[in-house]
């Protein structure tokens, strides 16, 4: 039983929840993850830690509402339990002194993008980050990025905030107007496909987080795997972070679908329900 | 033992070989494969259970024992039940068995204790049940109300942690806990049990029937610590920090094996762990669970061992029209436990042996509608003595198929070999450990289970954790 101790509201659909977990929040590094599991009925989720306090023993998660079990964690509040939170799991970002990163996230992948470019500006390097979403209310967690960024871009579908277009825009300035090291791209599958196609045209070394499904997230289930460079690798375990030149993106985003028939069912039920 | 020795003068030996074997009873297949949380095997009476074990001669010299991984006294137990003793029995199973609801149901006895009964071996007549007595013995306790709870040793307290929480584990657990040691056992899942929660099906292995076994331990003092995964939420050196002196690693064996072939990754192909736990850990069948599964019509699984056995009885269970075994070598090679294979027949599931997928095929969706396999004939024996599947060329053919179950095996769970750098791993994954001893490169670590042989039972788990506790204790005892 882990305790919600905070809960931010980004937007209608977006939230932070700080969650003490103390273990957790000592031995997390930036790229790791947790699985959560609501309550006694519910799905075992992964979640990317988007930052933690040592001293408090917390851990801080950003949930956008989707499908039912995200939705059932929405629904909690400052006081309640998450019934099991276990990590952190994954293998931590590679933060090295590489030179200038261009740090790319996209909706609510900004979150676990956070502790890695604060990471990263921690050992030494120029960090440019770019967050992109749909509108200027999917725009999240941006003073705490630029806290640890020399630069912040911000790109919105609609124009609403920041620049107008897509995230690639963005990154495709900065990389013809200065030499990137290396490229870190976190969010939808699309929007890094996209990301890893643009830096793959320039030569960049890049890293995706995959958000994959998952059922234990210890590599027992094999439901996360992706193939890397024409090789079956878990998510889980190999990952979440792969070289995004070598992610087959067509077949992750196929098979985020794979259980799109049975999702759709279960939110009816949940709806109905609610 | 007088008691013995007046049961054993009060039938005929030869009048003891005459009895037949009693035959377990079971749920009729028509209407158990409607059901997945009802058991197949019912269990025997009172009556069956008394005559089963008075077929048993009571050796002088009982083999039966030689072949229990766990050095079950086995004559003893069964005469208890002869005599209507069926606590006393229950007692004996738990003296050496942390398990033994579980073992009774899942043991593959034909290849164990009953092999080397004297029936068997030297009658050549069929074996004392010694699985279906060990059963009846641990459910009629459990049922009695009088669960006895196994004496232990006053507490040392020296502390000792089991990583994992699967029969090697408990089996670990409940030698320690007797011996005085303060043991605490580690779970990365939000159950504990292991391999018996998230794997073995509810027909076959009832949940609630591991739970009694592990709150019998819980009784006796060792404590479950679930959602915590040693190497990752705490390191080995965080734990000696906060007092652990020693370590049984039984982590199992949890990463699925693919075979790497065309179109593996398709939406609607999963290993059996992941069917398997969605099903069995995640309730996934049940509209009440979040959690969804895959529900197939024509459901091909691939391998022929007790996992694939629990998958394609599964999806039968779920609905499959057609639930069909995919295995590359004959029927007399299958790994499974003659049970489970009979079972399934009776069921209706489909053997299609001698053939070996090569490639699938994915509609518009991605998502699998077909699996192109070869036929395999059988050559000369390779090293596990089974002989060795050959290819027939030009043999390919078809079959539609919209769920794909992967079961040919499992792979160590690399997750504790990745954290401990020093610690010495095969080039299979598997822990290196002293055969003797259970004792890694690490002194202080040590194990078994799968994580050491890389797939195997229940019972040789069990009995790996029994040995590792044993030189655990001397070690221990040694530093002092």
């Amino acid at each position: 039983m882990n305790q919600i101790v905070e809960k931010v509201l980004f937007s209608e659909k977006v939230a932070k929840f700080v969650v003490d977990a103390p273990r957790i929040a000592r031995s997390r590094k930036p790229g790791h993850f947790v699985i959560i599991r609501v309550d006694e009925k519910g799905e075992r989720i992964p979640l990317t830690i988007a930052g933690a306090d040592p001293v408090k023993g917390t851990i801080d998660l950003v949930v956008q509402k989707m499908g039912v079990s995200s939705a059932k964690l929405f629904e909690l509040n400052i006081g309640d339990h998450i019934l099991d939170v276990v990590g952190p799991l994954g293998k931590a970002t590679h933060i090295h002194n590489a030179g200038t990163i261009l740090a790319c996230g996209g909706g609510v992948g900004v979150a676990p993008m956070l502790p890695i470019v604060e990471a990263f500006k921690k050992a030494g390097n120029r960090v440019i980050s770019i967050i992109a979403a749909r509108n200027k209310d999917l725009i999240i967690l941006e003073d705490e990025i630029r806290k640890w960024s020399d630069e912040v871009i911000i790109m919105t579908d609609d124009g609403s905030y920041g620049t107008k277009g897509l995230v690639t825009a963005g990154a495709e300035m900065v990389i013809q107007r200065e030499t990137v090291n290396e490229c870190i791209a976190i969010g939808p599958a699309v929007m890094m496909k996209f990301t890893s196609l643009l830096t793959k045209k320039y030569q960049i070394p890049t890293q995706a987080s995959l958000n994959a499904i998952m059922v234990d997230g210890t590599g027992m289930c094999g439901a996360c795997r992706v193939s890397v460079g024409g090789h079956t690798r878990f998510t889980c375990i190999d990952g979440p972070e792969f070289d995004a030149h070598q992610i087959d993106f067509d077949e992750l985003i196929v098979r985020l679908g794979g259980y799109a028939a049975e999702e759709r069912l279960a939110n009816e039920r949940f709806l109905k329900l609610n | 033992m007088e008691w013995r020795a007046e049961l054993r003068k009060k039938i005929a030996n030869k009048e003891r070989t005459l009895m037949v074997r009693t035959r377990m009873p079971e749920m009729d297949p028509a209407v158990r494969i409607r059901f997945q949380d009802r058991e197949v095997n019912t269990g025997l009476t009172v009556a069956q259970a008394q005559s089963e074990a008075s077929r048993c001669l009571d050796c002088a010299n009982p083999t039966c024992i030689e072949g229990c991984p766990v050095s079950i006294n086995i004559p003893k137990f069964v005469k208890y039940i002869e005599l209507g003793s069926f606590l006393e029995a229950a007692k004996t199973l738990k003296e050496t068995s942390a398990l033994p609801a579980v073992c009774g149901r899942v043991c593959p006895q034909e290849k164990q204790c009953e092999a080397t009964c004297f029936y068997t071996v030297k009658l050549q007549k069929d074996p004392v049940a010694i699985g279906h007595l060990e059963r009846f013995a641990a459910d009629y306790e459990r049922e009695s109300g009088f669960v006895s709870v196994p004496e232990v040793a006053p507490s040392n307290g020296i502390k000792v942690a089991a990583v994992g929480s699967g029969p090697a584990s408990l089996s670990f657990a409940g030698d320690m806990i007797k011996l005085g040691y303060d043991v605490t056992v580690f779970e990365a899942l939000h159950e504990v049990g292991g391999v018996l929660k998230y794997g073995i099906p509810e027909f076959r292995l009832p949940n609630k029937i591991v739970d009694v076994e592990i709150d019998n331990l819980r009784q006796m003092g060792v404590k479950f610590v679930r959602n915590f995964i040693v190497g990752k939420t705490a390191s080995f050196d965080d734990l000696k920090a906060e007092g652990f002196e020693a370590f049984f690693v039984a982590s199992g064996a949890g990463l699925p094996r693919f075979m790497n072939i065309p179109g593996e990754n398709f939406n609607g192909i999963l290993s059996s762990n992941e069917y398997l736990t969605r099903v069995n850990l995640m309730n996934a069948a049940s509209d009440e669970f979040d959690t969804p599964v895959l529900r197939g019509k024509n459901v091909a699984v691939i391998g022929g061992g007790n996992t694939a056995m629990d998958s394609v009885r599964t999806a039968k269970r779920l609905g499959a029209e057609r639930a069909i075994i995919i295995y590359r070598r004959s029927r007399e090679e299958m790994p499974a436990r003659v049970e489970e294979v009979h079972h399934a027949e009776e069921e209706g599931i489909e053997f299609l042996n001698l053939a070996n997928p090569v490639e699938y095929f994915a509609d518009e969706n991605g998502k699998v509608n077909g699996m192109r396999v070869q036929r395999m004939t059988l050559g000369e024996p390779d090293a596990s003595g089974r002989r060795r599947p050959i290819v027939l060329e030009g043999s390919e053919y078809d079959i539609a198929v919209d769920l794909v179950v992967v079961a040919v095996g499992v792979s160590p769970n690399p997750l504790i070999p990745s954290e401990v750098k020093e610690l010495k791993v095969s080039k299979w994954g598997t822990i290196e450990v002293n055969e003797e001893t259970m004792q890694s490169s690490i002194p202080e670590l040590f194990a078994g289970g799968d994580i050491v042989r890389g797939g195997a039972t229940v019972i040789l788990a069990m009995g790996d954790g029994r040995k590792a506790a044993a030189s655990m204790h001397e070690y221990l005892q040694g530093k002092r």
